[in-house]
């Protein structure tokens, strides 16, 4: 029993230390290190081998002048604010598409939900890159949307929405959209519809019932999937780098770049961290909200 | 009752719309002869031919449902034992740290997961190629799955399990002949749910996976860099088909096994 009970723990357990948190130390590692023209390209100056006075040693050159040159060059603390504005304007934007399809399958009679789910799940199932690669036919200066306009007699040039932020917004409300839907459906689907009744009764218009009953009980499920949007939203980089152009700035895109372009690991390593503390704060929001959210549940 | 307006079929005929149209594109002009994707020229399954006939499109597909198969398989195994410690295990050392590690890579950027993998293979002086990408690709997957397995061990009832073992059961039995078949339908969702984003993962293969083996997604993404390609269409029209008729068919599925539950509790009803 007690040599089972030890393995069931231990393997799972040990697979995340070794492959999930012993990294996270790398990184932090690394990125207290120099830049070096060497494989692998930096120094390290933290060497366990040699003992206690290896540490020491690290101790006494320990800087912290990668992110001293992370807040010295304006790229990157304007790519993590460029990537904090987009995700939220997307988040934003995703609510304002994503409530009323959730509401209104909410609505729709009951056996037709699980239909409508269905269709909802399907394009998250499919291949994330290829809906975003759908998107460029679309919005390119030659694409499908710039020829229905122009035939249509809207515009007379063909508008540049590829390669700007707008690219980038579509991109985002389009792939993630399926996570704002679902939390906010399942809140809307529990909803008591007595409530509804009563308010109508006692005289209560349909619109100022929606924001005074079905609004804020739904509020759990727009918090959940605001931000199951808007924490994958600030470290994306395959929407950036496919629709955004050189013009958008992200901050997945410059890590990226840094890493496999400039081949300066320890500023990449710092931007990782700096992005990890940014993220820590939405991480927690959110746990919060989903053990409330459980708890009202129980 | 609850009323449905025009409002709520226009959103949901717009919602629908703007989640479909962009993939029903693709589909149609996968069937185009030009080379130039925005202009019709006409119906032709050419670029299917030419697709089945590039070599590295071929090679970098059956890399990555190797991949996929292995890591989503591997990934089932830990993270339903991690579920199992998680719902079952009781309190031990380190509990905490253990869900930490369970919750946090599925809001991690794939940016980091990547890049800190890369740095972990290369300092222990591990050769990149199919056998990192595994690794890496098992890692953020057994979470999933864990999570997705964890809902289901909640939801079920706990005195059958318990039934098993006051009937001399011994725990790993209970586990086989109880337990198993219960979660068997979280532990199926939790795979596929592995397998597809292995299939799907892109960023974290690319900083893993090192010039010897390259993935479909890899591919896929080099070459879109380039611009819209007829190829590519052909190329998500056929994972696209896959995907639908798989989610077709596991929905119908399960609508057959409530309507078959219902039955069988109306059934049962009327005997007692």
């Amino acid at each position: 029993m007690n040599i089972g009970r030890h393995t069931l723990i231990g393997v799972p357990y040990l697979w995340l230390l070794l492959l999930f948190l012993v990294p996270f130390g790398i990184i932090f590692k690394i990125s207290l290190s120099d830049i070096a023209l060497a494989i692998p390209p930096y120094t390290p100056s933290l060497d366990l081998s040699e003992g206690w006075p290896g540490v020491r040693d690290f101790l006494r050159q320990l800087d912290f002048e990668n992110y001293v040159f992370l807040t010295e060059d304006a790229l990157y603390w304007k790519a993590y604010l460029s990537s904090l504005k987009i995700a939220t304007i997307s988040t934003f934007l995703a609510l304002c598409v994503g409530y009323p399809i959730a509401y209104a399958m909410a609505r729709a009679a009951s056996e037709w939900r699980p239909t409508l789910m269905m269709l909802v799940i399907l394009p998250f199932w499919t291949s994330f890159l290829i809906r975003v690669y759908a998107w460029i036919g679309i919005l390119s200066t030659e694409g499908y949307l710039n020829q229905l306009l122009l035939w249509l007699g809207i515009i007379t040039d063909p508008l540049q929405i590829m390669n700007t932020p707008t690219a980038v917004y579509i991109g985002i409300v389009y792939t993630y959209l399926p996570f704002m839907i679902l939390p906010i459906y399942a809140t809307l689907e529990r909803m008591d519809d007595s409530l509804l009744e009563a308010a109508e009764d006692l005289g209560c218009s349909r619109l100022s019932a929606f924001w005074i009953i079905t609004f804020p009980l739904s509020r759990s499920g727009i918090i959940a999937g605001c931000f199951l949007v808007f924490i994958p939203a600030i470290g994306e980089f395959v929407i950036p780098s496919l629709l955004g152009g050189s013009g958008t700035l992200m901050i997945g895109k410059v890590l990226w770049e840094e890493f496999f372009s400039n081949r300066d690991w320890p500023v990449a390593s710092a931007v990782a961290i700096v992005l990890l503390l940014i993220l820590v704060i939405p991480i927690i929001l959110f746990q919060k909200n989903q053990e409330k959210t459980q708890e009202a549940d129980a | 009752m609850r009323r449905f307006s025009w409002f709520n079929a226009t959103s949901l005929t717009l919602g629908f719309a703007f989640l479909y149209v962009p993939m029903i594109i693709l589909v149609v002009y996968s069937f185009n002869e030009s080379r130039l994707v925005t202009v019709w020229a006409g119906f032709s399954t050419r670029w299917y031919g030419e697709l089945l006939r590039d070599q590295a499109f071929l090679d970098a597909a059956w890399v990555t449902v190797r991949v996929a198969f292995v890591s989503s398989t591997i990934a089932t195994v830990l993270g339903t034992m991690a579920a199992y410690v998680l719902v079952r295990g009781g309190k031990f050392m380190g509990r905490t740290l253990f869900s930490g590690m369970i919750y946090a890579p599925l809001v991690m950027p794939e940016v980091i997961t990547g890049l800190s993998l890369l740095l972990l293979f290369i300092s222990i002086g591990l050769d990149r190629g199919i056998f990192t990408i595994i690794l890496a690709h098992t890692t953020f997957s057994m979470c999933y799955v864990s999570v997705v397995v964890s809902s289901r061990l909640v939801s079920f009832d706990r005195s059958v399990e318990e039934a098993a073992l006051d009937l001399g059961c011994t725990p790993f039995d209970a586990f086989r002949s109880v337990t198993l078949p219960l979660i068997a339908p979280a532990v199926i969702a939790g795979w596929l749910l592995a397998f597809t984003l292995s299939l799907d993962d892109l960023v974290i293969a690319s900083f893993t996976a090192g010039p010897s083996a390259t993935t479909l997604p890899i591919k896929i993404f080099s070459s879109v860099r380039m611009g819209v390609s007829p190829e590519i269409n052909a190329l998500s029209t056929i994972l696209i088909g896959i995907v639908t008729v798989g989610v077709v068919t596991a929905s119908l599925v399960s609508k057959r096994r409530i309507v078959q539950r219902e039955r069988d509790e109306k059934m049962a009803g009327q005997t007692a």
